[in-house]
């Protein structure tokens, strides 16, 4: 039966074109989402190879075509992995720089920012410039005159090099905190103080327990990026034994014939600590680098 | 500055001292790790010194040797720009665009933003790893699917003419990192705007041109100054990789000085490649800074 358009009352001609529109709607959050679960699955292709190849038994790893998930997972790689490359070593040795940088950066970065956010003297806003531009500044450069300082009082091959800095606090991270103190009404300092807090009874008790997100932030980017550093390590430290696992894996890579299925295995192994830390502090991670992006 | 200190009032002097106090361990790090780095540096450049015997003075010869006679200086120059040139235009463009996708308002978003910006928080040795395999010229995951259409795909980072534009590709994949700070930009421009230009007519195509895009030119410009030095910086993907090959193709700068510094211990020659990187780092960014006045659109 065909209808005259014209003959539709008008309660019936709106609820067709709302019926329309919701149609249309669909019809565009599914070619988003095809879009989107295309898009995807090519993003995670490498991830996905590299978990596929770690399964895979050697001479699946050259056969052609090759295989996209092996039929046969020999889980029993990834032991081997462990038991052939000193992993455990090398993500215990990682473990120890996140954590010394951590404490470092939570013990140095408050109390700067403190300075900055709540005291006044004399060129305050020079001293805040210059650490700004220090974020300019990129790291090679003071490699050479650090390395040949460190190699005079002894401490290459040591974890110093890779620790100390951080107890002096990143302009970024100072520069974050500083913003987000300044958020914090001085009215709480107040109060306290008329409580008869000090100075640092204050920033200790009533400034650090709301500054959570901000040390959330600090705490993330430490881990992540210490986890991933490569450029320093490799120049203070020598002795294999001591590498953190990114430059474990890299020494390994470069100097024995790859057995691509374990070492797949073990790359796969050293992200898992990064990505069960970005799944667990997304929020405050996205947070964080888009304050930089705003504030910036 | 001792009669700046004398005007102050008893209570101002005691505030003052907690600030520099709680400044100190800051003051201390500028000191070591940033001030007497850079000077040493600058001094260490007029001289040549391989660590074993004192530093001797040559005055200006390790900058003559520089830009006179060193063809890695030069080839290490061409591989750092050209790799610059390729990679940071597609980032800027291909990150806004996947951030765009990620701005519409539809369920389910958040679990796309989580996937697409796991490639930025893998380390560069990971990611390289990862990489060698994935574009294997026989069995990686590339040619293959290449060879599904009948084409013989490139040796990727063994071919000279690919290597480059392979480790392009590799940074591109970590283009969630950029998207995210767009994304954030994006959220900030206020839903009002683009109401009234709807009531005004205009389509989406228009609304991305007139309001999206100029009120998101002061994200891009500072993602352009981020992105512009982290390109410069490249150096894992070619330790772990191609160790710059083949022929030097991706025989960067920050390599050729790392190599110069820590293997041929030619210390006074390679602060002078690192000096020479910063100065084109610094004067990149003031660069881009400077016509960022003729393009960057700040409210009020």
């Amino acid at each position: 039966m065909r209808i005259d358009p014209s003959r539709l009352s008008a309660s019936e001609q709106l609820l067709r074109s709302t019926r329309q529109r919701r149609a249309r709607k669909l019809l565009g959050h599914a070619i988003v989402y095809a879009v989107m679960v295309a898009l995807a699955c090519i993003f995670m292709l490498p991830i996905f190879w590299m978990a596929s190849t770690s399964l895979k038994l050697p001479r699946e790893l050259m056969a052609w075509p090759p295989e996209w998930i092996t039929s046969n997972p020999q889980w029993g790689n990834y032991a081997e992995a462990f038991s052939k490359y000193p992993l455990a070593r090398y993500m215990l040795n990682s473990a120890i720089l996140v954590i010394a940088n951590i404490i470092g950066a939570l013990l140095s970065v408050p109390v700067i920012a403190y300075g900055f956010a709540r005291f006044n003297f004399p060129f305050k806003n020079v001293l805040f410039i210059l650490m700004l531009s220090m974020m300019m500044v990129p790291g090679h450069i003071k490699l050479i005159p650090l390395y040949v300082l460190y190699l005079r009082l002894d401490l290459i091959d040591t974890y110093w090099p890779l620790i100390l800095p951080a107890y002096t606090g990143s302009p970024f991270f100072i520069f974050l905190m500083t913003q987000f103190m300044r958020t914090i009404p001085r009215e709480l300092d107040d109060a306290a103080r008329i409580d008869g807090a000090g100075n640092w009874g204050i920033l200790y008790r009533i400034i650090i327990p709301l500054c959570r997100p901000a040390l959330t932030v600090v705490v993330v980017f430490t881990f992540l990026w210490t986890w991933n550093d490569f450029l320093e390590p490799i120049i203070f430290l020598r002795d294999y034994e001591s590498f953190p696992i990114s430059v474990g894996l890299a020494f390994f890579q470069g100097r024995y014939s790859v057995e691509w299925h374990l070492f797949m295995g073990a790359t796969l192994v050293s992200i898992l600590p990064i990505l069960i830390v970005y799944f667990f502090a997304q929020r405050h991670l996205i947070g964080g680098l888009a304050s930089i992006g705003i504030k910036g | 500055m001792l009669s700046v200190w004398r005007k102050l009032t008893p209570q101002e002097r005691r505030d003052a001292r907690t600030g520099y106090l709680a400044l100190s361990p800051w003051m201390a790090g500028f000191v070591v790790f940033y001030a007497f780095p850079i000077i040493a540096t600058i001094y260490f450049s007029f001289n040549e010194w391989t660590l074993a015997e004192p530093p001797i003075w040559v005055g200006l010869d390790n900058y003559a040797r520089m830009f006179t006679r060193d063809p890695l200086f030069v080839s290490s120059l061409r591989a750092t720009s050209s790799f610059v040139a390729i990679s940071l235009p597609l980032k800027l463009v291909l990150g806004l665009m996947l951030a765009l996708l990620l701005n519409l308002k539809i369920p389910g978003m958040n679990a796309f933003r989580t996937i697409f910006f796991i490639p930025a928080v893998i380390s560069g040795v990971a990611v390289s790893l990862m990489w060698i395999w994935f574009l294997n010229p026989d069995t990686g995951v590339v040619n293959t699917l290449l060879s599904y259409f009948g084409i013989r795909g490139p040796l990727w980072f063994w071919d000279l003419h690919w290597a480059l534009p392979s480790v392009a590709i590799m940074s591109i994949w970590k283009v969630g990192g950029a998207a995210i700070i767009y994304l954030a930009g994006l959220q900030n421009i206020p839903a009002h705007l683009y109401e009234a230009a709807k009531i005004d007519g205009a389509n989406r195509w228009k609304s991305f041109w007139r309001i999206t895009l100029p009120l998101l030119t002061p994200t891009l410009f500072f993602q352009l100054i981020i992105e512009l030095i982290d390109a410069f910086k490249i150096f894992t993907e070619a330790y772990v990789i191609t160790k710059g090959g083949p022929l030097k193709t991706t025989y960067f700068f920050l390599y050729y000085f790392y190599e110069e510094a820590f293997r041929n211990a030619n210390m006074g020659y390679a602060s002078a490649l690192a000096l020479f990187l910063l100065v084109v780092i610094l004067s990149a960014t003031i660069f881009v800074n400077y016509t960022s006045r003729k393009w960057v659109f700040y409210e009020n």
